[in-house]
């Protein structure tokens, strides 16, 4: 459906903007627009630099050079409220939602509607108007409910519903469909559809190339901060995109290393959580690299912590190399020889103050003492090995973790635990928020680790990653396993359909 | 059913149920002393818990921010002194003198506070722990370490919070009408709501534009505010001023806020609980001496009755994960 019309009047320009953050250019001279009752897709991999324009023009993030025009006036936006008040509001990636207080309040916190402009809520208004909001999104939720009884998908709309409330004349859309179900997705493109046609322009960010195609009328491509194109998204196929995104074609992106697959290392039998996954069943094995596919939230991590030993599950078997094993604690798992490389490097990975040298050496501190008492010769032995095979670029082992870039962060997590010699290597989003260049590391590793005989589990929710790298594909879908793939099957709208929980086949 | 109900009543929020143990606690007093349960000798606790009231409000609007303040016993202590001081110097002061000096020396001290909490961004238990210290000297450079008292200080000064309106002391007049102005502030201005924001989600606080810095500060000169009117107040109660006024009481006005169920963490906690924890902790300490228990029975059950508290607080907040499989019971109600 082309929708021929006289071209619509421009509402929000950027112009060269830049943006350098200590050691990555975020953003180069990116220049894009968007115009009243249009979409615009804004396309790219992880850390191309789409969250970086949209904390810009939200006010989160000062640019070092650039600037924006609204309506064909030059505006600054110094915080956030200026943001929106100079007619943008944008629903983040990140779920931003206060737990403790109600659906209403969650919607217009910032904003409130005073009695009379004074310093007073008028709740009442509040509640109607955000009754009216979440009844012209067709969602059955209280406004009186607090957040924290809410499910993911249901604060995800929330983050919606608080884009509404603004009234704004750019919606920026984060990939407001990361955790929805199919049917709520089909809601939001309705939504999106409706305040397209009351003339507002909406920048929509989505790794899924289906919404994309099916909602937007011109496309914006960043790779590495820089713009690669732009254009109508008539004028382009998905192969296009995808070629603009990465820069290269798919098979030279993800140098596959083909290795013999072996025996059986680590089976896992009807493993249940109480609210995080439900009979989980897999087998992988030695040589092997097996993808774990699914939307955010859909409980991948919470089971690969499970295995590790960091949460219970109710009931369920593990067995190691055809042993029954019961894991406890990560160090029960480490002693099985299983290594877990979490998602959230600054929170869960390394501990960022300390020196590169004590973060790798973390997991073998007892291996490396005698009698209590640490060998430092030992821990720069360790360090110096891992720190070469994984090409570690750093001034010396003794700099904190932190000054390092986010690339060669991750190295270091990856090495801490293959300092561990593991048989069993899970590596939770390795890529998210790295450059390109320390990505493919990443991946070359990857080939190293299998091809001396480890099993690798990958958890991406980047599908070209997971369909790239993996011998097969475990897709899941609100806890639970929904479909399994071979290479070979693993085609973007299998692996899409069954992740976004329409039913296996249909 | 109903069962079910009141047991979510009284474990979902904490106002029911402390004020139903404070009910138990007043009757089982009563019984052994039926004097205690008189309209004279509860107004009586009222007034003695009043400062402690008004204090343990003030905390929880730092608490909520997910900050502390431990400046404030101090904070008393020096604008106490300050205020007896000029009344030493100069006797013939109105009243509302004492009220609104105190008022001002007590947002200058919070507002320092304030200055380094939000401005300069340092921890603000760094910071409140450096400026109790501060407080406690300064008290002394000012007295030159001498006491104020009874005789020294004009009646004006004295007399006032005793004296009563209506049948009532004014200190309590006045705890009546600041804990409902606060109630106001937290429940339904757009400012107090932020607060809550700020400690449930400080990210997404600065995301919806709430102007954090401008909050903090607020907030510390805010509790600075009450803390110096309660400076008059106390030294005015008692008729004495001396470097160790309220020294440690910063610790009962923490427990107060946790006993009303005031998150430490932030972002959760109300008016009225953090009165009825007040009212809790002065129950105790007056019902004491009526029962003929030693008064270091005080601080061991406040000690037992905070760590319930806290138990209560984290067993109530405890996540019940993500929630991410949904069962056919719940996906079906």
């Amino acid at each position: 459906m082309v929708r021929e019309s006289a071209p619509k009047p421009i509402i929000l320009k950027v112009d060269a903007l830049s943006k350098q953050f200590p050691g990555v250019k975020a953003l180069d001279k990116v220049s894009l627009s968007v115009r009243a009752g249009e979409v615009m897709a804004l396309v790219g991999e992880n850390g191309a630099g789409k969250s970086t324009v949209v904390k810009i023009l939200t006010g989160i993030y000062k640019p070092d050079g650039g600037h924006i025009e609204m309506n064909g006036r030059r505006v600054n936006f110094a915080k956030p409220s200026e943001s929106w008040r100079g007619g943008i509001s944008a629903i983040h990636q990140e779920t931003s939602v206060f737990e403790e207080l109600t659906v209403a309040e969650n919607i217009f916190m910032g904003h409130q509607p005073t009695k009379s402009g004074g310093p007073f809520i008028d709740w009442r208004d509040m509640h109607e108007r955000a009754q009216e909001i979440l009844k012209r999104m067709d969602v059955p939720i209280s406004t009186r409910a607090l957040v924290r009884d809410l499910n993911v998908a249901q604060r995800h709309i929330l983050g919606v519903a608080k884009a509404l409330s603004h009234d704004a004349q750019i919606v920026i859309m984060d990939e407001p469909s990361a955790s929805l179900s199919r049917r709520e997705i089909e809601h939001l493109m309705v939504i999106v559809r409706q305040l397209r046609d009351e003339g507002k322009g909406i920048i929509f960010i989505s790794h899924k190339f289906d919404e994309i195609f099916e909602i937007a009328d011109r496309y914006t491509v960043l790779r590495d901060g820089e713009l690669v194109g732009d254009g109508k998204i008539a004028d382009v196929s998905q192969d296009d995109l995808v070629k603009m995104m990465v820069g290269r074609s798919l098979d030279e992106v993800f140098p596959k290393v083909k290795v013999p697959i072996g025996d059986v290392v680590l089976a896992v039998d009807g493993l249940t959580h109480d609210t995080e996954f439900d009979d989980i069943s897999f087998t992988l094995r030695e040589g092997e690299i097996l993808g774990f596919y699914g939307l955010v939230g859909a409980g991948r991590s919470e089971l690969m912590q499970a295995i590790f030993g960091i949460s219970h599950p109710r009931s369920g078997k593990l067995t190691l190399a055809g042993q029954e094993v019961s894991i406890g604690s990560p160090v029960d798992a480490m002693r099985q020889g299983i290594a877990y490389v979490p998602e959230d490097r600054q929170h869960q990975g390394a501990i960022l103050p300390m020196s590169i040298n004590k973060n790798m050496t973390l997991p073998l501190i007892d291996q490396l003492s005698r009698h209590g008492f640490l060998s430092h010769r030992k821990q720069l032995g360790v360090t110096r090995d891992i720190g070469a095979r994984l090409k570690v670029k750093a001034a010396h082992w003794d700099q904190p973790v932190e000054v390092l870039s986010g690339g060669n962060q991750q190295k270091v997590v990856i090495g801490k635990w293959l300092a561990t010699t593991p048989r069993i290597i899970i590596l939770d989003e390795p890529t998210k928020g790295i450059d390109i260049g320390s990505k493919a590391a990443v991946h070359e590793f990857m080939g190293e680790f299998v091809a001396q005989g480890l099993a690798v589990i990958l958890v991406s929710s980047e599908l070209e990653e997971v369909r790239g790298m993996s011998d097969r594909v475990i897709v899941m879908h609100e806890g639970r396993i929904r479909g399994e793939f071979d290479r070979c099957d693993a085609t973007p709208e299998n692996i899409v359909s069954v992740a976004s929980g329409a039913e296996f086949g249909a | 059913m109903m069962a079910n109900q009141i047991r979510a009543l009284l474990t979902k929020r904490r106002e029911p149920a402390l004020a139903l143990l404070i009910g138990v606690l007043i009757i089982l007093v009563g019984i052994r002393a039926p004097f205690f349960i008189s309209l004279d000798s509860l107004s009586g606790v009222l007034t003695d818990t009043s400062i402690l009231m008004m204090l343990a409000c003030a905390e929880m609007l730092v608490i909520l921010t997910r900050g502390i303040d431990l400046s404030l016993a101090a904070n008393v202590a020096l604008t106490g002194m300050a205020m007896s001081l000029l009344s030493m110097t100069y006797p013939d002061l109105p009243v509302l003198a004492y009220i609104v000096g105190s008022m001002i020396v007590g947002l200058g001290l919070g507002a320092f506070n304030g200055f380094f909490v939000a401005i300069v961004g340092i921890p603000p238990i760094v910071v409140t722990l450096g400026t109790l210290s501060m407080f406690r000297g300064l008290v002394f450079v000012l007295s030159g370490g001498q006491w104020v008292n009874r005789h020294e200080m004009p009646d004006t000064y004295q007399m006032f919070p005793m004296e009563t309106f209506l049948g009532l002391p004014h200190l309590l007049w006045i705890a009546i009408i600041v804990v409902p102005l606060l109630w106001l502030f937290t429940n339904h201005t757009t400012a107090g709501r932020s607060l809550y924001a700020i400690g449930g989600n400080p990210q997404a606080a600065r995301y919806v534009g709430i102007p954090i810095a401008a909050r903090l500060f607020m907030v510390y000169a805010l509790a600075g505010m009450i803390s110096g009117l309660c400076g008059y107040l106390w030294t005015a109660r008692f008729a004495v001023a001396y470097t160790e006024i309220a020294l440690g009481f910063e610790l009962v006005v923490i427990a107060a806020c946790v006993i009303g169920g005031v998150s430490i963490g932030g972002g959760v906690g109300t008016i009225p609980g953090v009165v009825l924890g007040a009212l809790f902790l002065g129950l105790i300490a007056n019902a004491l001496p009526v029962m003929g228990w030693s008064p270091f029975w005080k601080q061991a059950i406040s000690g037992v009755v905070i760590l319930a508290a806290v138990v209560l607080n984290s067993r109530s907040n405890k996540r019940q994960g993500k929630l991410i499989v949904r069962r056919e019971e719940a996906s079906s109600s």
